[in-house]
């Protein structure tokens, strides 16, 4: 035997021995060399968090947000940049708070309508990038002619907007060939300033798919380190709000954790390993009210700031689903209270009939969704049905149509999104006892998309638009016309109103403060949707989030002294009040 | 010798062609448009935008082409090198993806494997001679090598990580920490990796012993050992004999192990969000990210038929049986 297995002995040590290796020194190369906090950890204890290269107390631990590695640091690629990219990096011209309607300026120091079709903007003076070279026109002028390539994703600006002319270094003249006042406003807050001076000479692959490592912008954090699981921020000195706004950001460090699974990010929670978590995690609101020291926005139910509308997309180029008595017996027969409590226990608020955001509620016209707006009421449905000819006719509990055709119609939500799941089964079964033939189906997410976008779907659930500072956004995802081959974005249930569509874009070019202007136009347009009932709206998807006091404190919630900003890290939502959440924060005492 | 490694080589080249363009295929024929799914991702503001933003990654990725051209293409960026770029950790490499997983894949398969091999075989073979231990180490065995691979992990990580606390249940390690050559970095490695590693150590582990002890009870029948004992020979010696022996299907059955055991790998790579390959085939799918599924089963595939080359050299080594045939074929 001694003899026969040397031969292993070698195989054996080999194998020990690279994996050690690939174990200790492989992964420690990616990132490179050490940051300067490693070596302190050197001496430190071998366990425990002790010799951590991130002390505690000031450390921001996020989570919620990348759901893959950090892959690009690019500004313009606003749905994949390492969370933080814009926002900490950085910056745009204005803030926006959704909670009050309120924009702020930012980098910008004021902005006005100086004509029908000309815009005025001043700029902060004093600002600079994190290079040391000093914030002008010449940059916002750069970033917005950026939009003039065709792969961009703010491209369409170009096509109603003329130019962007520096008056001087300060001030910039935008002309427009048409005022579309809501979409610029929109503009004004979600387009981040990139620096002339690095990004000239770059190009249209090298803007749009650039890594951009090492970003280099205003905003108050630098780029300090990534791996596969995370993301981490400096904090940086001489960040301009400090001096000009009085604004500080507190943690010293930002470590953006990528989501793994709920139970790993209600585990970091409980450990106080995590501070700020935008994960959906179901039945947190158990521990809220326990005394586990989880905290959310509100106390009670629906504990989340709304964040966006779930919508049910019929898709109207297909029989029954052209009828809308037929769209309309469906919207009365689900039961969406079963689903707030039952599937979500109450984690989220069921939406108004207008589908518009409680933050929006001043443009609902209240004699509209009273008069015209639907509730759960499986009797109306059954009468609505009846009075259209559907009947049943074979005896089995469901409608067939007029034509005597058998309706059987498949809901689509996609696969291992549960809460979703869970509701379509609830949609399912409170349609079927109204006699409507409605069976959940769960495909992959891709295999969705595409037959979402080619329109060969009956039903669909969707929340892809935000909350932002205009319902005309709402609108355009409603009613965008013309429809086209594949419908990607908006409008997915190819539903053909030339009045509405004509509304919407009228509604974009009413001035933001014309708040009766905007609602004439509002009022007309949920009179054809409720008239209409192109698509469902279902409930409000909360703005996921759960914050424990144990390192930082004064989170925004709903208490009478707490900051109200929305308590999120989300990409796109820095800007609508993540950036101003952080300068509020304060080290916990004894923390 | 010559013809019997030509042959074997031969049979690696034709697998290793069939399993690259069975991975090229497969993706290709899952329902869905990766480049449709990472817009609708994207949730672009601006719908006007989308169609051009389309056109110009489906081009970037080559898939306006005819399939045979894709097919082509795929092999000869394949020759250069070249795996592509991930869709979904756009715009990085997919070899870059890769390199970074790979060494923590390898970190728990080399071990477990060949631990699981060395410590199962051993403790089988000293099971078979002990009644008390064969009557539990038996059906502790079957449980073991019964248990699928995530089933365990799960219970692991429930057990010692969730309920007792001793071991972290997701990462590579800490989250305060960052790479470096320190006694907390490394301690908080190995602290992470430990628990991944035991559920794919113990499930193996009692697969080899199972098998062990089953071989080393039929050798102690075989008619060599009677005729051993008969001649007085030590029981040392017999046993020595009889390992010999039973070790050899354990070898096949290694070979034929491997790909379990790298499946096994991948799921539990899941359980523990641990980032090596495994996690990233299950984020490739879910994406749709074709370049990135094909590097990962491509390193998969290489991976498998070199540790196969490596065990049919082994077994010419520890067979003489397999030599002497060589020897008279040749």
């Amino acid at each position: 035997m001694r003899n026969r297995t040397r031969f292993l002995i070698p195989v054996l040590a080999a194998g020990l021995l690279s994996a050690a290796c690939s174990g200790g020194g492989g992964s420690s190369t990616p990132t490179g060399p050490a940051g300067d906090g490693a070596a302190g950890g050197g001496a430190a204890a071998p366990a425990g968090g002790s010799g951590g290269a991130f002390p505690r107390n000031e450390t921001l631990y996020t989570s919620g947000t990348q759901w893959g590695p950090p892959a690009n640091w690019n500004p313009l690629r606003e749905w994949d940049f390492a969370t933080g990219t814009k926002g900490l990096v950085y910056e745009t011209l204005f803030m926006y708070d959704p909670n009050t309607d309120k924009f702020t300026p930012w980098l910008a120091e004021s902005g006005d309508w100086t004509g029908e079709l000309e815009y005025t903007l001043k700029l902060r003076k004093g600002i600079t990038w994190s290079d040391g070279k000093p914030f002008t026109a010449d940059d916002v002028i750069f970033t917005f002619e950026l939009g003039k390539m065709e792969t961009v994703p703010y491209h369409p600006l170009w096509d109603w907007m003329k130019s962007a002319e520096k008056v001087d270094d300060y001030t910039i003249k935008f002309t427009f060939a048409t005022a579309n006042y809501q979409e610029w406003a929109n503009h004004l807050y979600s387009r981040a300033i990139v620096p002339k001076h690095l990004w000239e000479g770059r190009s249209e692959d090298e803007v749009m798919n650039g890594v951009n490592e090492k970003p280099v912008g205003t905003g108050p954090y630098a780029y300090q380190s990534h791996d596969q699981d995370r993301m981490v921020w400096v904090k940086r000195d001489g960040w301009w709000a400090t001096k000009a706004l009085n604004k500080d950001v507190k943690p010293k460090y930002i470590v953006d954790i990528v989501n793994s699974s709920n139970e790993v990010a209600m585990g970091l929670l409980l450990q106080k390993g995590l501070d700020l978590s935008n994960n959906f995690l179901p039945g947190i609101a158990n521990l809220v009210k326990g005394s586990f020291g989880i905290k959310t926005y509100y106390d009670q139910p629906p504990y989340m700031l709304p964040a966006n509308t779930t919508w049910m997309w019929f898709n109207t180029a297909k029989k029954p689903m052209d009828d809308k008595e037929f769209r309309k017996a469906v919207a009365y027969a689900i039961d969406t209270k079963k689903i707030v409590e039952g599937v979500y226990g109450n984690l989220v608020k069921a939406s108004d009939p207008s589908g518009l955001l409680p933050q929006w509620d001043k443009y609902v016209d209240k004699n509209v969704t009273s008069a015209l707006g639907f509730s759960y009421n499986p009797d109306k449905a059954k009468q609505l049905l009846a009075d259209a000819g559907y009947k049943d006719r074979n005896g089995d509990g469901l409608v067939e149509s007029p034509s005597g055709a058998k309706i059987s119609l498949k809901l689509i939500v996609p696969a291992g999104w549960t809460d979703w799941m869970e509701a379509a089964r609830v949609i399912s079964s409170s349609a079927k006892a109204a006699g409507i033939d409605i069976e959940a189906d769960f495909p992959d997410y891709n295999a969705l998309v595409d037959v979402r976008n080619q329109g060969k779907f009956d039903l669909v659930l969707n929340n892809d638009k935000q909350l932002a500072n205009t319902p005309w956004l709402y609108y355009d995802y409603l009613f965008r016309l013309p429809v086209q081959k594949l419908q990607s974005t908006t409008n997915f249930g190819r539903y053909e109103n030339k009045r509405a569509w004509e509304l919407t874009q009228q509604l974009d070019q009413v001035k933001p403060e014309d708040v009766e202007g905007m609602k004439k136009i509002t009022s007309e347009l949920q009179k054809i949707q409720l008239g209409d009932m192109p698509v469902v709206p279902l409930w409000y998807n909360g703005l996921w989030s759960q914050t424990t006091d144990s390192t930082w404190k004064n989170w925004p919630t709903s208490a009478a002294d707490a900051p109200k900003y929305p308590p999120t890290v989300w990409r796109n939502w820095l800007e609508m009040g993540g950036t101003l959440m952080l300068t509020e924060l304060q080290p916990a005492s004894g923390g | 010798m010559r013809r019997y490694f030509g042959r074997k080589l031969l049979i690696y080249g034709l697998t290793f062609f069939v399993a690259v363009t069975i991975n090229w295929m497969i993706p290709r024929f899952m329902p869905g448009d990766p480049v449709q799914s990472m817009l609708s991702r994207a949730n672009v503001a601006q719908p006007a935008a989308v169609e051009a933003m389309r056109a110009h990654y489906t081009a970037m990725f080559g898939f306006d082409l005819p399939l045979w051209q894709q097919y082509l293409n795929f092999w000869g960026a394949l020759l250069r090198g070249d795996l592509g770029i991930s869709i979904w950790l756009f715009p990085t490499p997919v070899s870059d993806v890769i390199i970074r997983a790979v060494p923590y894949t390898l970190g728990l398969l080399i071990p477990s494997i060949l631990l699981s091999w060395f410590a199962g075989n051993r403790f089988g073979a000293f099971a078979a001679r002990r009644k008390w231990l064969d009557n539990t180490v038996l059906p502790v065995g079957y449980v073991l090598t019964a248990t699928p691979y995530m089933w365990l992990a799960i219970l692991l990580a429930w057990a010692l990580g969730i309920v007792a606390g001793v071991f972290p249940v997701a990462g590579a390690y800490g989250f305060d920490l960052q790479p470096s050559l320190s006694w907390g970095f490394v301690g908080s490695l190995a602290e992470h990796w430990f628990l991944p590693f035991a559920s794919l150590f113990l499930v193996a582990f009692g697969g080899w012993a199972i098998g062990m002890r089953n071989m080393i009870i039929y050798e102690l029948e075989a008619d060599y050992v009677n005729y051993l004992r008969a001649l007085g020979a030590p029981a040392r010696l017999v046993r020595r004999y009889a390992f010999r022996n039973a070790i050899l299907p354990q070898v096949t059955g290694l070979a034929l192990q491997l790909g379990v055991l790298v499946a096994g790998a991948l799921v539990t790579e899941i359980v523990f969000s641990y980032p090596g390959l495994g996690h990233l085939i299950l984020q490739a799918i879910q994406n749709q990210d074709f370049f990135l599924l094909q590097g990962t089963f491509l390193f998969i595939v290489i991976g498998v038929l070199i540790a196969n080359f490596v065990i049919d050299v082994a077994y010419v080594l520890v067979d003489p049986r397999t030599r002497t045939g060589m020897g008279e074929a040749a």
